[in-house]
């Protein structure tokens, strides 16, 4: 049942539920991506955020629960009708994940000819503009292994939206980046949402960035979601884990000093 | 008796995850045959990792070729001249070196030279997520990174093999001709008048096998790396599914040797 439905959803997912081995990763997760908007995914390192992504892009099967993608339900859909779904998606990797074998520009170009009939002329063309949207038209030639780490960032998002995506993931964009590129991603985050309407979840936790770009928030904590809604909502939560995070402060304090000790020398 | 149920315990693990191992190399040759018969064909990817894995084993090939050709001559002439037959000597290097150190020697070269590679390259792509990207292009991974190095694979390996046996009988030609004065006609002419088809079919169909066996156990060793303990372990565990790649290739290339030429 790939329903048909008209849904104002990109994405709906209900009771996600992951597991790693015996290790459960995401404890039911229940979430509305609307469509046009930017989602902000936030939460500490380990929170579940990338396994999220990685559930609704299919390369992770979950445990139980469903996922619907641009109305193809990832979690029993045939890989066919996975492939046929991804065809209006663009992912960027945490990583960049940008082939080694292959330039900048051929790592662009890649699905163009692979999914596309254009001509060699409009396809350099394409991946031109692209690569100037992104800033790094210098680099068309050079190797990934070439690349600083922002410009591998540039380059995957280029790759990303070389199809001219519905629906963008985006996994941790500034992190790892000085604050002039970071911003720099956020403004052209933000145009690809107006200019082309696309949907675009992100996976961050720099708070400059979040409150510069969501339209709504998702705070994620040990494979919970523990709240989502607008960024003023956000701020306006009174659940000290938010607060927390917000104001940065570090883990709440040890109460138990006994126990934890114990924990520490390992006699328990 | 705790430790021998621990080494029991240990044994039946390892039993599963060869059996594992061996369960996902076969599908991916499933997978492969199934993306070779749908469109659409490219032949470039192919021509492209035959270069790779000429190219990256020639060099290697033409000098053991030589060596092990010059060996052979050396030893049937040491061994032909006890009984006063050295005229043989041309069939006896042609007939080993066709029949069966061609096929193994070759094979063994390219596990060592291209195999390693191919399973470092797909597991680095494995664990930076070029893997996943891939997929999330909406390109197969099946077509795009493992069919062309398979195909690849079964047409190289006996195009190496016939290079490997032709040096290796002008090796043995130099030994027995030029060091021990062989008369020349009689190292051509006993090699034409030994060797038949049927020896040169089983190098080549040897040499066939090797060459889908190789590049399928290097292939799945490096993409199902993620699915090993090595996956966990980064550059390390990229290094030690590459090790074990090539062990088990090689162990599997003479091993089929030995099956082939026992059903021959
Ligand atoms: N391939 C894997 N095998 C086992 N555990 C994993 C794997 N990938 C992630 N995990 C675990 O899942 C949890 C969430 O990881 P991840 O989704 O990458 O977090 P985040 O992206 O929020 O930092 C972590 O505790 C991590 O150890
Ligand atoms: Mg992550």
């Amino acid at each position: 049942m790939t329903g048909n439905t008209p849904t104002t959803n990109a994405i709906t997912i209900r009771d996600l539920v992951v597991d790693y081995g015996p290790r459960r990763i995401l404890n039911g997760i229940n979430l509305d991506v609307p469509h046009g908007q930017i989602m902000v995914i936030m939460g500490q390192s380990g929170a579940g955020k990338s396994t999220l992504l990685r559930c609704i892009l299919g390369l992770k099967k979950p445990t139980s629960g469903s996922i619907q993608m641009l109305g193809t339900d990832i979690a029993t859909a045939s890989r066919k009708e996975i492939y046929k779904a991804r065809k209006q998606i663009g992912v960027a990797f945490q990583g960049g994940a940008l082939f080694s074998s292959m330039s900048v520009a051929e790592n662009i170009q890649l699905a163009l000819h692979e999914h596309t009939d254009l001509d060699e002329k409009t396809i350099q063309i394409m991946t031109r503009i692209k690569l100037d949207m992104v800033n790094l038209l210098e680099a068309e030639n050079l190797m990934p292994s070439e690349l600083s780490g922002g410009m591998a960032k540039r380059a995957a998002l280029a790759r990303a939206i070389i199809m001219d995506p519905k629906l963008l993931f985006f996994d941790e964009p500034s992190s790892g980046l000085d604050p002039s590129t970071a911003a720099e991603l956020d403004q052209l985050i933000l145009t690809l949402k107006k200019g082309m309407g696309i949907t675009i979840v992100v996976v961050t936790h720099e708070l400059d960035s979040i409150f510069k770009i969501a339209d709504h928030i998702a705070v994620m904590k040990d494979g919970n979601l523990i709240l989502t809604g607008t960024p003023q909502e956000i701020i306006d939560s009174t659940n000290p884990e938010i607060q927390g995070m917000l104001n940065r402060k570090p883990r709440e304090t040890i109460v138990d000093t006994d126990a934890h000790l114990r924990r520490l020398t390992g006699d328990f | 008796m705790a430790s021998i149920a621990k080494h029991v315990e240990s044994l039946g693990a390892y039993c599963i995850t060869a059996m594992e191992q061996t369960g996902r190399t076969f599908n991916m040759l499933l997978q492969v045959l199934w993306e070779l018969l749908h469109p659409p064909y490219r032949f470039y990817p192919i021509v492209r990792q035959m270069y790779f894995i000429g190219a990256r084993s020639l060099t290697l090939i033409i000098v053991s070729g030589v060596t092990i050709g010059m060996v052979l001559g050396l030893q049937f002439y040491n061994i032909l001249q006890r009984f006063g037959s050295v005229e043989l000597l041309g069939a006896g290097v042609a007939l080993g070196v066709i029949r069966e150190l061609g096929p193994v020697m070759t094979a063994l070269m390219v596990v060592g030279r291209a195999g390693s590679s191919i399973t470092a390259e797909l597991g680095i792509m494995r664990i930076t997520e070029q893997v996943d990207a891939l997929e999330c292009m909406a390109i197969s991974p099946d077509k795009f990174l493992i069919a062309p190095k398979v195909v690849a694979g079964l047409l190289s390996v006996p195009l190496l093999t016939m290079v490997f046996d032709f040096v290796a009988l002008f090796g043995g030609y130099f030994v027995g001709v030029k060091m021990f004065g062989v008369a020349e006609g009689s190292y051509w002419n006993g090699m034409t008048d030994a060797v038949e088809w049927q020896d040169v079919r089983l190098g080549l169909e040897k040499s066939f096998v090797f060459g889908v066996l190789v590049t399928l156990i290097c292939c799945s060793r490096g993409f199902y790396m993620h699915l090993t303990k090595a996956g966990s372990q980064g550059a390390e565990g990229v290094s030690s599914a590459t090790t074990d790649a090539v062990v088990l290739s090689s162990i599997a290339v003479l091993f089929s040797d030995f099956l082939i030429g026992a059903l021959a």
